[in-house]
């Protein structure tokens, strides 16, 4: 296929799952700012916002007061961000329409409606308005369960689709990467009060970011440790998002388009090793380590095979 | 009676209302989009021999003409209801065809859906026969004229036809000249537009072979059609146009560079989705089943044409362009442009690459031309022009200037190289003042000028909510030539002027299109 349309297909998947990140990372951060500080709400949740959705630098620089309706509307309205949830759905949409005829009907109306709904509403309005937002932040959330859905219940098992669950899983890793790096200080072991920590609820807003409080009671059956939510997002495979569900992923993506162009390449072999020494550590490595090295460095090397398909495929 | 169901007994003696609101034809020189703004001229002479516009169904003649009968008979046994849900029908499924194909918006979408009628314009084998002569005979000849023109350029040392209408036509392309594209072939896709103004009266309105348009419209009005009429497809026995993909990828194959291999790549160039064809470009790269590249997709290296892909570089053999020459390379026509390919022309000179149209089919298809190509079809196929071409004053002949200066109020005056009805007379319209002060702009510069009677458009009749009523129409087929010869799917786009009276039928202007049914004779059926 051309290049250019494996790119676009590529950065369609990344865009439409970046905005679904950011719509969650913006639900949980919701409710944990509603709480009183005795609970863990804290000032600086908008910052730490910011910083996993990677807009923190952007948002400075726009001279914007750090309040809660600022950054709401900044992540999610404010046209000179290029990562705001309206400008990923329109850089998604403007890469699906390049390769209209790659999509299926279910993907493109998906898109499509979801593209011309946002652009109809007032913005404005939505961002003071938390129930609006509420909902707001739901359509968000549907329009990309819809969009996936179409993906994988409509897409033909072709280089079209390979292409885009690469993107999809390279974007997701690095997004559940992010979070946990903002979150990374109140998952270390030594923070933990048994039985009443104040992080109790930094805890679980980080598992409901990534809807998977509940995952979390069936895997380890245990109340909150924060040890245990740091496995459950790096390690456990079991979890759809964690890093090493993305990194398998995205590297079985790869060998199927390895395999139907008969040969391997750079991409291939940076996914493997990368999974490869995922599957090889435990929780206690990762922590021994740090946590916050871990992930800066699982960050570089996603970012990396990221680069490497691009330079395999797409020129 | 088909056509008195709704406005005719009105229509009856408003002749010259009806001559008075004919809106005469001006054209947008090198765009060939079919929605482009211009519109078929009205002849005064077929209006006066005929008194009234020709009526496809027949209905002026007092009795309805064969094609027809059927259909007639249909009309006037259905529930109006029935119409009116069809109409609504087809609006829904021009949208779900269409629209949800289409790489538009809402918005967008609504502006680019173009009035659908449901009625079909029938046509009678036996007189698409005669037209498809004259249009393979036309295709084949304008091919040899700029076989001609672009080598030895005999028609012009036989004084057939003046040097400068070559040398200074400004779609004339120098780097053209003394060498042979592949298989001899420059027009590959032609839309020749036809208009009717009697029951053996048709005329060529214009030759376009640059990028002619609305080829994708002609196939959806036949899907649309087929879903909602299976009844009128069994009475009818409709020659099939689905195959129009397959001639078209045949054709190109068959154009493909001698040294190509047995299985040529073909691609189809676009200048992107701001362009406001890239929807035809996408769905005729969709049937066709090629790659839909830009400019930025293709490379040329050692004056080859390649394409990027995942797998590497693919040699493309040819290319269907739909953009228009001076933005093909920018390193030997406009250095500005970003929609071409930087060494296109070598690799095409150098017999790498087939592209179609060639390049400078333009001039042969420019208004000046225009005027000559029955001789054009005397000179290189020794036949009688099977189609008539509408009369034409050069202003640059002497007498000619000077029947045209004393006819004035009566007919259409257009710059040569004119576009967008600038610069244009159109006399029954025109003050005193204003064609006083045209006659001093035109003695003093007559070669710049060429003028045209009005000519009146045939009707076929349109469904509203009102009922049913005549609109006027044109034709647009498709030629297709390649080294496998030509190709003609039987119909063609019509295009109908919605609005009451109107002759125009461009739909940037309201005007609309029908699916168009070539038929069994009925003494045949």
């Amino acid at each position: 296929m051309l290049s250019r349309s494996a790119d676009n297909l590529y950065w369609l998947a990344r865009y439409m799952e970046r905005a679904d990140f950011i719509a969650r990372i913006l639900h949980a951060s919701r409710r944990l700012a509603a709480l009183p500080k005795a609970y863990g709400g804290a000032e600086n949740e908008w910052e730490s916002v910011l910083i996993s959705a990677g807009a923190a630098a952007a948002f400075h620089a726009s001279g914007r007061p750090l309040d809660e309706f600022n950054v709401v509307d900044f992540l999610t309205f404010a046209p000179e961000n290029p990562g705001s949830i309206l400008n990923c759905v329109e850089h998604a949409r403007a890469n699906g329409r390049a390769v209209r005829t790659a999509l299926t009907i279910e993907m493109w109306e998906t898109i499509n409606d979801g593209y011309l709904a946002m652009k109809a509403l007032d913005t404005a309005r939505v961002a003071h308005d938390g129930e609006e937002f509420g909902r707001f932040l739901d359509f968000v959330k549907r329009m990309s369960l819809a969009y996936d859905g179409g993906v994988y219940r409509t897409m033909l098992r072709n280089e079209a689709y390979w292409f885009s669950r690469v993107g999809l899983f390279i974007e997701r890793g690095d997004n559940t990467a992010r979070l946990l790096d903002v979150k990374y200080h109140v998952l270390l072991p030594e923070k933990e009060v048994v039985g009443g920590s104040l992080d109790y609820f930094q805890w679980s807003a980080v598992l409901r970011a990534v809807s998977a409080h509940t995952a979390y009671s069936w895997v380890y059956r245990e109340s909150l440790k924060p040890w245990l939510v740091a496995d459950l997002l790096i390690l456990r495979p079991e979890m759809p998002r964690s890093l090493i569900s993305c990194c398998e992923a995205a590297a079985r993506h790869l060998d199927r388009l390895a395999r139907s162009h008969g040969r391997q390449g750079p991409a291939q072999r940076h996914a493997h090793a990368l999974h490869g020494k995922l599957e090889v550590l435990s929780i206690d490595n990762v922590l021994q380590g740090g946590l916050h090295e871990f992930i800066q460095d699982f960050i570089t090397e996603n970012n990396k095979l990221g680069t490497l398909v691009c330079e395999q495929y797409l020129f | 009676m088909l056509a008195t169901r709704a406005g005719r007994r009105e229509r009856k003696g408003r002749l010259q209302n009806w001559l008075d609101s004919c809106t005469i034809a001006n054209r947008l020189s090198g765009a060939q989009d079919f929605q482009g703004s211009r519109s078929a001229q009205p002849r005064r002479r077929a209006v006066d021999q005929h008194m009234e516009p020709f009526d496809e169904t027949g209905a002026s003649g007092g009795c309805a003409r064969a094609s027809y009968e059927q259909l007639e008979r249909w009309l006037n046994e259905v529930e109006p209801d029935l119409l009116a849900s069809r109409r609504a029908q087809a609006e829904l499924l021009f949208r779900r065809i269409g629209i949800t194909f289409a790489v538009y918006g809402a918005e967008e979408a609504s502006e680019r859906l173009i009035p659908f009628d449901i009625l079909p314009r029938i046509l009678e084998r036996r007189e698409w026969a005669t037209l498809e002569q004259g249009l393979i005979q036309r295709v084949r000849a304008i091919n040899l004229f700029l076989a001609d023109l672009y080598r030895g350029r005999e028609i012009v040392a036989a004084g057939v036809i003046p040097p400068d209408l070559i040398y200074r036509n400004p779609a004339f392309r120098p780097e053209m000249t003394n060498w042979r594209v592949p298989h001899g072939i420059y027009v590959h896709v032609a839309g020749i537009d036809i208009v009717r103004t009697g029951e053996d009266d048709l005329y060529v309105l214009e030759d376009n072979v640059r990028t002619p348009s609305g080829v994708s419209y002609m196939l959806e009005n036949r899907e649309v059609m087929l879903r909602l009429f299976p009844e009128l497809f069994t009475m009818h026995k409709v020659a099939p146009i689905e195959d129009y993909p397959d001639h078209l990828h045949a054709t190109l194959r068959s154009v493909a560079p001698p040294a190509a291999s047995a299985n040529p790549v073909v691609a189809l160039l676009t200048p992107g989705q701001y362009n406001s064809a890239f929807y035809e470009h996408s769905f005729l790269a969709d049937k066709l089943g090629v790659e839909l590249v830009e400019g930025s997709d293709l490379f040329v290296r050692d004056d080859v044409v390649y394409m990027r892909t995942t797998e590497g570089p693919r040699r493309v053999d040819v290319i269907y362009r739909r953009i228009d020459d001076e933005f093909l390379d920018p390193l030997e026509f406009r250095p500005d442009s970003q929609l071409g390919v930087p060494g296109l022309m070598g690799a095409y000179r150098a017999g790498n690459v087939t592209l179609a149209n060639a390049v400078g089919t333009g001039v042969a298809d420019d208004k000046a031309i225009y005027s000559y190509m029955p001789d054009v079809i005397r000179f290189y196929l020794g036949e009688k022009p099977l189609l008539q071409n509408v009369p034409t004053w050069r202003c640059r002949e002497p007498e000619a200037l000077s029947h045209v200066l004393a006819h004035l109020e009566e007919l259409v005056v257009k710059e040569v190289n004119g576009s967008g009805g600038y610069g244009m007379l159109v006399g029954p319209h025109a003050t005193k003042a204003q064609i006083a002060e045209f006659a001093a702009k035109l003695s003093s510069n007559p070669a710049n000028f060429i003028a045209q009677p009005t000519l009146a458009l045939s009707t076929c009749p349109i469904s509203l909510a009102e009922g049913v009523a005549p609109r006027h129409v044109d034709l647009r087929p498709f030629v297709l030539q390649g080294a496998n010869g030509v190709q003609i799917v039987p119909g063609g786009l019509t295009r109908v002027a919605m609005t009451e009276n109107s002759l125009i039928v461009n739909s940037s202007q309201g005007g609309g299109t029908k699916d168009t049914w070539v038929i069994d004779d009925s003494a045949a059926a």
